[in-house]
C-alpha cells in the first residue's frame, strides 16, 4: 500500500546497487550517458542535437533515433543473453556459476521485455518513420506531433527499464510476469512494477503509433495509389498497426489491473480472494499473440520489398500476398490459447486452438513460396540484405515446421516451457523479425545517409549471425527433448546436459561477434563514405517511391507530389524515361510542422509518472501527470505549428538537391 | 584449387562436429524421444509423424530456394530472365492448397489426439487406478497417496503397468508438473486441481521437474519419479509407513515455508483430506470463488 507520508516512498539509499555484478551493470549505463554527454559537450553538438533531432518533428529523424535507440539496446539485451549463456554452461551440480537465481532470472526476464519492446518494436517503427511516407508518396505522417509523443514515451520506456539496473532491480518473473508470483506477496520489490511501468509508457506510445500510421496509409497516399497499387511493405504496416490498435489495449488493461493489485491491495489476479490468475494469462497473451504478428508483418514487407527490388522483377503473386497478410491479421487473434494448453482447458478448447495454430501457416507458406517464385526467372544480385533474406527462408521454415509441431497440444503437452520452445520462437522472431530489419536498414540506408553500407562486414555480419544461430539453437532444440525447461540457472550433471549448453554458448558468442562487426561496419561505411556515395537517389535499381528522390532525402520529401498509376510505379518511371518520356513538374508552396520540443516534455513527464508509481512517489506522479495535462492544452492552443515553403522557394532546393546529387 | 581446398576443409570440419554431435547424443539420455509409458509414447509418434509431414513442404522449399538462387544469380546470363513474371493462377492454386491438405491432415490429427491423450481422461487398462495428489510448494513438490495414508516429498512411487491419477494443485505460485519420460505435463495452480493421467510400462526412475517458473528456488524443484514393481510398491508403502513423521497440520505448515533443494522426506500418515484443505485456503469468504470452480477445468 502507499505510504502517503514518506516523501520519498519506497526509496532509500538500499536501492542502490550492492553486489559486484549489478553495480557493474549501474556503472556502465552511468558511464555510457555520461561519455555520451561529455562527448557533446566537447564536439559543441547539444543546440545540434536538439534542434535537428530531439525537438524534430520529421518522420525521418524520429525513425533515425528508434533505430539507434534500438540498436543500443540489441547490446544490451544481447549482452544480458550471453550472461544466461555462460550461467548455464558452467553453473552445474554444486558449482551454481557466477549469478544467484534472482540475479539470474532479472536477467532473462529483462532480455524478453526489452528484446521485443525495445529492439524489435523500435527497429519496426524506426523503419516504418523512415520509409512510408515515402512509399505513399506523402510528406509526412498523419499526426507528426503525436508521432513525436510516441517516441518519446518509447524513450521513457527505455530510460526506466534501464534505471532499473542502477536504482533497485528488475522483475524476476519471467518476461510476462505470471500472477501469482508477480504479485506482491511473492515479488515484494520494486522489479515488477519497473516491468510493468516500462512497459505501459511504452505501450501507449505503440497504440499511438498505431493509430498515426494507419491514419496515414488511409489519407495520405499520393495520386492514383488505390489500395491494390500499394507496395507490400505498406500492406504488411497496415495489417501490423491494425493489430497494434486491437491488441495494445488489452495489454494496457492487463498491467493496470496487476498494478492495482500489486498497490492498492485488489484483487484481480492474485491467488484466492476471488482472484483468478488464469484470467491474466488469457489476458496477456491475447496482446502477447498478436504481438508477435505485429513485429513480423513488416518484418515480411521488408523482404517482399528487397526479393523484388534485388531480383530485379515484379513481386510474385501481389494479390496472394495481400489476402495472406490480412488472413494472418485476422487469424492472429485466434490462437493465443496455444501458449498454454498445459493449463487444462479441456479436449475440445485445446483442439479448436489447435487447429487455428496450424491454420495460420498456410497464409505464411504461400508468402514463402511467392517470395521464391519473385526470384524464379530474376537477376538475383546477393547484396546484404538479399542474404538476410536467404538466411530468414532457411531458418524460418525450420522455426516453422517446429511451431506447427508445437501447434498439436499433445505434442505442446511434452515441449511446453522446455528450451524446444524456447529455441522456436527464437527461430522465428531472430530469422522473422531481426534478419528483416536487418535487412530493411541495409536497404533503405543509403537512402537516409546518402551512402551505403559496406558490403564486405555486412557479409561477415551475416555468416556470424546465421553460424552463431544455428550453434546457438539447435543445441536448445535437442536440450528440449531432453527435458530442459526454460529458465534454469542450475541443473544436475547427471542430466548430460552441459555440453549441448557450452555449444549454445559458443554460439551466442559467434552472434555477439556478429553484432559487433555490425557495430563496425556502420563506423567503417561512415568513413568510407565518399567511396559509396549515392549520387542517383537509386542505388539498388529500385521499384517504388522512395527511390525517385535523392538520397539523402530533403526534409520535404518530394518537390513534386507524385502521381502513380501502377504497383511499381518508380520502376514504370524509369521505363518511361529510358523511352524518352519526360516527366514534367510545376512546384507549389507546401507546409510542414515546425519543430517542437513538446513530445520531448511529455516523454519526460511520463518517465517520472513511472518513476512516482513504482517508488510510491505520489507527489512526483501527480505534478508530472498535471504537467502533461499543461502540455496538451498549452500545444492544442499554439496556432503557430507549421512553416510554409513557396513554391519559388522548393524549386531552388529541389534544384539544388538534384544537382548535388548529379555532381557529389 | 585454392577455393577447392577451403570447401573441402569445411565439409570436413561440418562432417566432424556432425559427427561428434552424433556420437554425444547416441550416448546421451533423451527423455521425450524415449519414453517410458503409452502416454509419452503416443506423443513423441505424433511428434515424428508431424516432422515427416512436414518435410513435404521443407523438402521443396530448400530445394527450390537452392535451385533458383544458383541459377537466376546476376552473373548467369544464359538463365531466362522475365521481369513482368509476376502472377500464375496454377502455381499460386498449388501453394495455397498443398499446405492447406497438409494442414488439415494434421488438424484432424490434432484435434483427435487432443481427445485421446487429454490429461483428464483415464488411462484404459485393466489395473484399477491410483491417486497421488500433487501439491506444488516453495519449492518442493508434495506427494499425498489418499489410499495408502502417506505422502512423501520429492520422490513419488507407484507400480508399473497401473494408471496413475496425478491430482495437482499448488499451495503458492503457479508451477508445472512434469515427467518428461512419462509424458504430459499439467499447471498446478493454487485453489483449483488440475488432473493428469500416465502409466509407467515399466520399471525405473524418472526424473521430474516444475516447467515453470515459481521463484528463487525453482530450479532446485525436481523430484524423483520411481515406478517399481507392484511387490516393490507395497514393501515402499509399508517402510513409509513406519516414518516417525507424521504430517500433522502444524508439520504441513513448516514444510509449506519456502525452502530450497529439499531432501526426500517421508511422512506417515497424515491430516485427513489435507489436499482438499489446501484447495480450500483459496476460497475467501464470500468472494467469487464459485465462478472461478466453474473454471475449474471440467
Amino acid at each position: 500500500m502507499i505510504e502517503f507520508a514518506n516523501l520519498l516512498g519506497k526509496l532509500n539509499w538500499n536501492a542502490l546497487p550492492h553486489d559486484p555484478i549489478t553495480a557493474g551493470g549501474a556503472a556502465t549505463v552511468v558511464g555510457g550517458v555520461l561519455v555520451v554527454m561529455a562527448a557533446l559537450t566537447y564536439f559543441k553538438r547539444w543546440k545540434w542535437l536538439w534542434k535537428e533531432w530531439l525537438t524534430s518533428l520529421d518522420p525521418k529523424r524520429i525513425g533515425v533515433m528508434y533505430i539507434v535507440v534500438a540498436i543500443v539496446m540489441l547490446v544490451r539485451a544481447g549482452t544480458d543473453a550471453l550472461m544466461m549463456r555462460a550461467q548455464q554452461a558452467v553453473s552445474v551440480g554444486n558449482n551454481h556459476g557466477f549469478l544467484s537465481s534472482n540475479h539470474f532470472q532479472q536477467i532473462f526476464s529483462a532480455h524478453g521485455t526489452i528484446m521485443i519492446f525495445f529492439v524489435a518494436m523500435g527497429l519496426m517503427f524506426g523503419l516504418i518513420n523512415l520509409v512510408l511516407p515515402l512509399m505513399l508518396g506523402a510528406r509526412d505522417v498523419a499526426f507528426p506531433f503525436l508521432n513525436s509523443i510516441s517516441f518519446w514515451l518509447f524513450g521513457a520506456g527505455v530510460v526506466l527499464v534501464n534505471l532499473s539496473l542502477v536504482i533497485g532491480s528488475f522483475s524476476a518473473a519471467g518476461w510476462l510476469a505470471y500472477p501469482p508470483l508477480s504479485e506482491l506477496r511473492y515479488s515484494p520489490g520494486v522489479g515488477v512494477d519497473y516491468w510493468i511501468w516500462s512497459l505501459q509508457i511504452a505501450g501507449i506510445g505503440s497504440l499511438l503509433s498505431g493509430i498515426n500510421f494507419l491514419t496515414t496509409i488511409i489519407k495520405m497516399r499520393c495520386k492514383g495509389m488505390s489500395l491494390m497499387k500499394m507496395p507490400m511493405f505498406v500492406w504488411t504496416v497496415m495489417g501490423a498497426m491494425t493489430l497494434v490498435i486491437f491488441a495494445f489495449p488489452i495489454l494496457t488493461v492487463t498491467l493496470t489491473l496487476l498494478y492495482l493489485d500489486r498497490t492498492f491491495g485488489m484483487h484481480f489476479f492474485t491467488a484466492g480472494a476471488g482472484g483468478n490468475m488464469m484470467m491474466y494469462v488469457n489476458l496477456i497473451w491475447a496482446w502477447g499473440h498478436p504481438e508477435v504478428y505485429i513485429l513480423i508483418l513488416p518484418a515480411f514487407g521488408v523482404f517482399s520489398e528487397v526479393v523484388a527490388t534485388f531480383s530485379r522483377k515484379r513481386l510474385f503473386g501481389y494479390t496472394s500476398m495481400v489476402w495472406a497478410t490480412w488472413a494472418i491479421v485476422v487469424l492472429s487473434f485466434s490462437v493465443w490459447l496455444h501458449h498454454f494448453f498445459t493449463m487444462g482447458a479441456g479436449a475440445d478448447v485445446n483442439g479448436f486452438f489447435g487447429i487455428m495454430t496450424m491454420v495460420i501457416a498456410v497464409p505464411t507458406g504461400v508468402k514463402m513460396f511467392n517470395w521464391l517464385f519473385t526470384m524464379y526467372r530474376g537477376r538475383i544480385l546477393l547484396a546484404t540484405p538479399m542474404r538476410w533474406f536467404l538466411g530468414f527462408v532457411v531458418l524460418f521454415t525450420i522455426g516453422g515446421v517446429a511451431g506447427v509441431l508445437l501447434g498439436v497440444p499433445p505434442i505442446d503437452f511434452q515441449l511446453h516451457n522446455t528450451l524446444f520452445l524456447v529455441a522456436h520462437f527464437h527461430t522465428m522472431i531472430v530469422s522473422g523479425v531481426l534478419f528483416g530489419y536487418f535487412a530493411g536498414v541495409t536497404y533503405w540506408f543509403p537512402k537516409f545517409s546518402g551512402f551505403r553500407l559496406n558490403e564486405r562486414l555486412g557479409g561477415y555480419a551475416f555468416w556470424c549471425w546465421l553460424v552463431g544461430f544455428i550453434l546457438a539453437f539447435v543445441p536448445l532444440y535437442i536440450l528440449g527433448l531432453m527435458g530442459a525447461t526454460r529458465r534454469l540457472d542450475n541443473y544436475s550433471p547427471s542430466l548430460g546436459w552441459q555440453p549441448l549448453f557450452i555449444v549454445a554458448g559458443v554460439g551466442a558468442a559467434i552472434i555477439a561477434v556478429g553484432l559487433t562487426l555490425q557495430i563496425l561496419q556502420l563506423l567503417v561505411s561512415i568513413r568510407q563514405r565518399q567511396q559509396t556515395r549515392d549520387t542517383t537517389g537509386d542505388p539498388w535499381n529500385g521499384r517504388t517511391l522512395e527511390w525517385s528522390t535523392p538520397s539523402p532525402v530533403p526534409f520535404y520529401n518530394f518537390a513534386v507530389t507524385p502521381e502513380v498509376d501502377s504497383r511499381d510505379p518508380f520502376w514504370a518511371i524509369k521505363q518511361a524515361r529510358s523511352a524518352g518520356i519526360e516527366d514534367k513538374s510545376t512546384y507549389e508552396a507546401i507546409t510542414l510542422p515546425k519543430n517542437s520540443p513538446i513530445g520531448l516534455f511529455v516523454g519526460t513527464l511520463a518517465f517520472l509518472i513511472g518513476f512516482g508509481a513504482i517508488w510510491h512517489i505520489v507527489w512526483l506522479a501527480g505534478i508530472s501527470l498535471f504537467g502533461i495535462l499543461v502540455l496538451v492544452i498549452v500545444r492544442s492552443n499554439d496556432d503557430h505549428t507549421e512553416r510554409h515553403i513557396s513554391a519559388k522557394k522548393l524549386e531552388e532546393l529541389d534544384k539544388q538537391a538534384r544537382t548535388q546529387e548529379r555532381y557529389a | 584449387m585454392n577455393k577447392k581446398f577451403r570447401v573441402t576443409a569445411l565439409i570436413v570440419v561440418i562432417l566432424g562436429f556432425l559427427s561428434v554431435a552424433g556420437w554425444y547424443l547416441h550416448h546421451t539420455n533423451i527423455p521425450v524421444l524415449e519414453p517410458k509409458g503409452p502416454v509419452g509414447l503416443q506423443e513423441r509418434n505424433l511428434l515424428f509423424f508431424g516432422a515427416a509431414l512436414s518435410l513435404v513442404v521443407v523438402i521443396p522449399v530448400f530445394t527450390m530456394l537452392f535451385f533458383i538462387t544458383w541459377k537466376y544469380r546476376e552473373g548467369n546470363t544464359k538463365a531466362k530472365y522475365s521481369p513482368d513474371f509476376d502472377h500464375s493462377r496454377i502455381a499460386e492454386t498449388i501453394w495455397w492448397l498443398i499446405p492447406a491438405v497438409l494442414i488439415t491432415i494434421l488438424s484432424v490429427v490434432g484435434w483427435n489426439s487432443s481427445h485421446t491423450l487429454d490429461p483428464y481422461r483415464p488411462l484404459s487398462s485393466k489395473t484399477p487406478q491410483m491417486t497421488i495428489q500433487v501439491v506444488a510448494l516453495d519449492w518442493k513438490w508434495l506427494f499425498i497417496y489418499p489410499q495408502q495414508h502417506i505422502a512423501t516429498v520429492n520422490l513419488v512411487q507407484f507400480p508399473m503397468n497401473t494408471p496413475v491419477n496425478f491430482q495437482v494443485t499448488s499451495d503458492s505460485v503457479m508451477n508445472s508438473f512434469w515427467i518428461p519420460q512419462l509424458g504430459s505435463q499439467i499447471y498446478a495452480m493454487p485453489g483449483m486441481s488440475s488432473e493428469v493421467h500416465l502409466l509407467a510400462s515399466q520399471t525405473g526412475s524418472f526424473n521430474g521437474l516444475s516447467a515453470n517458473i515459481s521463484g528463487a528456488g525453482f530450479s532446485g524443484m525436481h523430484f524423483i519419479a520411481r515406478a517399481s514393481s507392484e511387490k516393490d510398491f507395497v514393501s515402499w508403502t509399508h517402510n513409509v509407513q513406519q516414518s516417525s513423521d507424521h504430517l500433522s497440520m502444524a508439520a504441513y505448515n513448516k514444510l509449506d515455508q519456502p525452502s530450497e533443494n529439499n531432501p526426500v522426506t517421508y511422512y506417515a500418515s497424515g491430516t485427513s483430506d489435507l489436499y482438499g484443505t489446501i484447495l480450500a485456503k483459496y476460497d475467501g469468504p464470500g468472494t467469487a470463488m464459485s465462478g472461478m470452480q466453474g473454471m475449474d477445468m471440467q
